[in-house]
């Protein structure tokens, strides 16, 4: 039964709600932030008309490299007259479709994926079924697919692939690493501080260099290891080295406690780490894994040293052509736009992780936990 | 040390110790924590132990699930003696349940699953029976509305309780309490020390390191007296109360009744 009350509901002053009251807030609250707020307003009226008038008012976009340098604004030519070369690079023309295929079915299982309550045996088996396929799709040489040589692998395919798998590979072998590095055992402690120290001291352009020039030195003759594996060898382990470090700050950051708890039940070392003490770990350090993440992805570009034409190569090689000459403003805000999507996908999906993932307190007691 | 005198429960039907501690001593890098420490414990028999803190009685009753080891003399629980090359102390760990003073709830999981955890990955349980099992405890420590919730979102006397049912889901043949009362806001103490005293009822060997006295005298078959280390005194409640002999018992309890 619903009593009305006799206490007259009165609402917020308008001050505090609606449109003025969020200006107050967020805008203009103290002096400090009125000041800003007024700087950055006068910073944008400055500057945004003259950016909107380059950027679209006067700008060309669907002309040749002669008629651009003619042109007053932006030359958004020089990406839609190359697009296919931006995207797909050395890939054969006639069969760049396979790699767009490719790269919609691998967007599609990681957006049907985010959901975890859809993560099961079948999902498992629709990854598998779909790697191969895209490794098909790539590679050819099955199902009268004309086959295509990895070096010919270039632009957004080629990043994807080395971002998809480096940070796919990296994150549980550094999860491995952490847990060795923390291990009773000497000699399993050893070789991860020392693995974990050695790649952390030095840089992934070194790394990479060494995977594709010293690496094969090492080889017996006639035996070869594709590039494109040994570049994403060096990323996947760089990368865990520094997984591996972030990890280990989780897992120090657990309380002792949980540990005896697991232990006291009669759980043995693999069954506590997988079901009491990463589950925590791991979610303490969600926000800096991701940054690593983040930063491996943007980091696939130095592949560029070692002749492997990603999306920033295929890009470069357009603009060193005499008639795209000049226009690597435009060109490259492209290639940041791409990037920015995809990092900004993954950090948002991590804050969502992160949400789903939080604890549930009731505000009112605070029992210390240790 | 005195011989043992639990003749209160001479009727019991196995007289065979279930733990044994014989001639133990435990160092913390050079710091003489544990000085031979002797004590037999019987099935179904509930011993307090109690003492200064710093006085060991917290180590002593790790050393019982081996979340510390102890450098020399030895340790037999249920039948097995507790060595370094013992490759399976998780199996002596199921028959020995641990009760925290901090209560050591897995934060991230239901309480439902809290307590069948155990069950399921040890046990090989199936996860149905773990549940049902799980709120048999549950009902048994008065909680079962709670099962769906978090750690986090129960009363720190509620979660003392779980604690204890998730020990008890395990079946264990030994229950070790670690001053599992002295975290508790003063209201909360009594359902956690209800659920004890209906533990120790139903026959549960327990061992309770405890400064709750009322605890000590309602179901104690016998009190240990720790300070510096080592065991001072050991005698039934009414005696250890009523006329303790070492000075440093007598200090003990004037501080703390």
């Amino acid at each position: 039964m619903a009593e009305t009350t006799h206490i007259e509901e009165i609402k917020p002053p308008v001050t505090d709600v609606g449109v003025i009251g969020w200006l107050r807030q967020h805008l203009f609250n103290g002096l400090f932030n009125s000041i800003a707020t007024i700087l950055i307003l006068g910073f944008l009226v400055k500057v945004m008309p003259q950016f909107i008038q380059w950027a679209l008012i006067d700008s060309v976009w669907f002309t040749s490299g002669q008629a651009c340098h003619q042109a007053e604004g932006a030359c958004w030519s020089v990406i839609t007259q190359n697009i296919r070369f931006t995207v797909f690079g050395y890939f054969p023309y006639e069969h760049q479709w396979r790699p767009l295929v490719a790269m919609i079915i691998l967007v599609g299982m990681l957006v049907y994926s985010r959901e975890w309550s859809r993560w099961n045996k079948r999902l498992g088996y629709a990854w598998i079924f779909s790697l191969f396929v895209m490794g098909l799709l790539m590679k050819g040489g099955l199902f009268g697919l004309v086959p295509v040589e990895s070096t010919k692998w270039s632009g957004l395919p080629l990043t994807l692939l080395l971002s998809f798998f480096g940070i796919l590979a990296s994150y549980p072998l550094g999860v491995v690493l952490a847990l060795g590095r923390q291990s009773q055992m000497p000699i399993i402690k050893a070789l991860c501080v020392v693995y974990i120290e050695m790649i952390r001291g030095v840089p992934l352009i070194t790394m990479l260099f060494m995977s594709s020039v010293m690496f094969p030195l090492f080889l017996p003759e006639g035996v070869t290891i594709d590039k494109v594996l040994r570049a994403q060898a060096a990323i996947i382990l760089f990368t865990a080295a520094y997984i591996a470090e972030v990890v280990r700050g989780g897992l120090q950051a657990m309380d002792r406690g949980q540990y005896e708890a697991a232990e006291s039940l009669g759980l043995n070392y693999f069954q506590m780490m997988r079901m009491i003490i990463l589950p925590q770990a791991l979610k303490i350090v969600i926000p800096p894994t991701v940054g690593i993440l983040i930063s491996a992805f943007k980091d696939t570009s130095l592949v560029v040293i070692i002749a492997l034409y990603d999306i920033l190569n295929t890009t470069k090689s357009i603009l060193s052509e005499p008639e795209w000459t000049g226009f690597s403003t435009e060109a490259y805000m492209f290639i940041a736009m791409i990037y920015y999507i995809c990092c900004f996908s993954m950090s948002q999906y991590s804050r969502r992780i992160e949400k789903q993932l939080e604890y549930k307190h009731t505000p009112n007691q605070e029992e210390k936990p240790s | 040390m005195s011989t043992e005198q639990n003749s209160s429960q001479s009727q019991s039907a196995e007289d065979k110790p279930i733990i044994e501690i014989i001639g133990m001593h435990k160092w913390f890098d050079d710091f003489h924590v544990l000085k031979d420490i002797n004590l037999e414990v019987r099935p179904q028999e509930k011993i307090v132990v109690c003492g200064p803190s710093g006085s060991g009685k917290s180590t002593v009753i790790r050393c019982i699930n081996r979340l510390e080891e102890h450098q020399r003399g030895q340790i037999i629980v249920n039948g097995t003696e507790l060595t370094r090359d013992l490759k399976n102390i998780e199996r002596v760990r199921t028959e020995v349940g641990m009760v925290f003073q901090h209560f050591n709830l897995f934060p991230h999981l239901t309480i439902l699953d809290n307590l069948t955890v155990g069950p399921i990955w040890v046990r090989k349980m199936p996860k149905k029976e773990a549940e049902e099992l799980a709120m048999h405890y549950l009902e048994i420590v008065k909680i079962p509305e709670q099962a769906q919730k978090y750690p986090g979102q129960v009363s720190g006397g509620q979660q003392q309780r779980v604690a204890i049912a998730r020990s008890l889901c395990m079946k264990p043949k030994i229950m070790l309490f670690d001053e599992p009362t002295s975290a508790l806001d003063p209201e909360m103490i009594k359902e956690v020390l209800d659920v004890m005293v209906d533990l120790a009822n139903q026959g549960m060997t327990m061992i309770v390191v405890t400064h709750e006295m009322g605890f000590a005298k309602e179901v104690a078959d016998r009190v240990i007296f720790m300070d510096f280390g080592e065991i001072v005194e050991e005698n039934e409640p009414f005696q250890f109360f009523d006329n303790p002999q070492h000075e440093r018992t007598k200090l003990f309890l004037s501080q703390i009744l």
